[in-house]
């Protein structure tokens, strides 16, 4: 059994929730880069890299990358010889959520509740999905997602005889009506299987994956790769002005389903798809 | 083609823009977003007097990240307008000039602007730090309570949009689209 104080958890969510708002990670940036040099609009081009240079200036002057800074998604794997002391582990949480949005400058987007409409001035409380996993170590993945692009999101209920061709239309359908609402270039996460909540979170999981690993699964690794090349050719580009870039990646996760149901969600994310990880 | 115009927007630069336009804005504009309309459309509704002048002035839909001190403004990108379409149009026909913002609008919005040759501009989406560079002052003017969402005025210099929307109704969205469609 290994004791954590959750002091160190709010010092870890604080210090990942300013990171993940000015500093994109590596394989974003460079799948960004990669970008500019290869979109064929001139317009779309001129956008690119005019994303480059705001992701300089957000790091530099310690400017978030987006106003946007997002509701706080946090993913935390808990190993099961992993005992916490010092408080509730989710208090925790939010107070670094609190810590690291008040004190870093970053914007307040929470209101405590959806019809009322009053903002919580600190951006708590987080959306805080568990984990128990082996071991005595904690992972704790921090990724504010802003509403531009989650608003886009869908869920598909499909029936199993829609099959493979049914995922293909409903990611399509999901990111064609985007168009230029969720700031492309794009990253789509999509999750297939599971209920109607587990496949919303696969999808949102799938967002964290680098852009540049492919699933192990042949049929999926195959189905990512089609879609980007699809997705590519609808001609919504960046900024939504036209061009042939509009997703940087597709990344889709995957779990068993019932035998009545093929469940399947679509979590876009915007070019600004922050994460930062932290592990204890 | 760019341009450089100063705003608030006569009647006659909004007609000479054109879809597609990279435009260079510089003077006074205006941020509201989601809450601060429904507080006008309220005001409206009661008929009272609205916190700012609409005639010819331009609102960015905006809620900016809290300054570091020294600076003007954080993080100062454009948000979704099509959650401020059911209010536009009302905004339109009482003399506002432009709307700077990202994505899609109802066709009420675009028929409101053509109605009154008016404009929508938009600015890159998730480039708040590079667009806060273009903002020289920001300060609250109404609905101070709402935070974020407060109704400020901005000085801008150079602030660069595109033309999506003309006073005309052609749309950027769908032409620049389809000549990028591989389908």
């Amino acid at each position: 059994m290994r004791t954590i104080n959750v002091e160190e958890i709010t010092k870890s969510v604080k210090e990942a929730c300013i990171e993940a708002n000015h500093f994109l990670s590596k394989d974003v940036e460079e799948r960004l880069r990669t970008a500019a040099k290869e979109e064929e609009a001139p317009l779309g081009r001129q956008i690119l890299e005019q994303l480059e240079e705001n992701l300089k200036i957000a790091g530099e002057d310690m400017i978030p990358i987006c106003q946007d800074t997002g509701m706080a998604v946090i993913f935390m794997e808990i190993g099961q010889e992993v005992h916490f002391e010092g408080g509730s582990l989710t208090d925790a949480v939010n107070e670094g959520v609190r810590r690291g949005y008040v004190d870093g400058f970053l914007r307040k987007s929470v209101v405590k509740d959806p019809i009322l409409r009053e903002n919580t001035k600190d951006n708590t409380p987080a959306v805080i999905h568990y984990d128990i996993v082996p071991g005595d170590k904690v992972k704790i993945t921090v990724a504010p997602k802003g509403f531009g692009s989650e608003n886009m999101s869908r869920v598909f209920m499909l029936k199993p005889a829609d099959g493979i061709e049914g995922v293909k239309q409903a990611i399509l359908t999901a990111v064609k009506d985007a168009g230029p609402n969720a700031c492309p270039p794009m990253v789509v996460g999509v999750g297939v299987g599971g209920t109607f909540e587990k496949c919303a979170i696969l999808a949102k999981q799938a967002l964290t994956r680098p852009l540049d690993q492919r699933s192990e699964i042949p049929w999926v690794k195959e189905l990512e790769e089609e879609m980007l090349e699809k997705i590519n050719r609808t001609g919504i580009g960046p900024g939504g002005l036209g061009g042939s870039t509009t997703a940087m990646a597709v990344n889709v996760n995957t779990y068993p389903t019932h035998i009545a149901g093929l469940p399947v969600a679509i979590n876009i994310c915007c070019h600004v798809n922050r994460h930062a990880v932290r592990e204890i | 083609m760019d341009r450089y115009i100063t705003v608030p927007l006569s009647d006659e630069d909004a007609r000479s823009l054109k879809s597609g336009d990279y435009v260079y804005v510089t003077g006074t504009i205006y941020t509201a977003r989601d809450a601060a309309h429904k507080r006008m459309q309220e005001a409206l509704d009661r008929g009272e007097a609205l916190p700012l002048e609409l005639k010819n002035n331009v609102i960015y839909y905006m809620g900016p990240s809290p300054a570091r001190e020294g600076r003007p403004i954080g993080s100062a990108g454009p948000t979704t307008a099509s959650r401020m379409d059911k209010y536009a149009p009302a905004l339109l026909d009482l003399g506002l000039k432009g709307m700077i913002g990202k994505g899609k609008r109802s066709q009420a919005v675009k028929d409101a602007i053509v109605r009154n040759g008016a404009v929508y501009f938009a600015a890159v989406g998730g480039a708040g730090a590079l667009l806060s560079k273009s903002i020289l002052s920001s300060e609250v003017i109404a609905y101070d309570d709402l935070g974020t969402e407060a109704i400020r005025r901005l000085e801008v210099k150079d602030f660069p949009v595109i033309v999506v929307i003309d006073a005309e109704g052609n749309n950027l969205y769908e032409t620049a689209t389809a000549a990028y469609c591989k389908e």
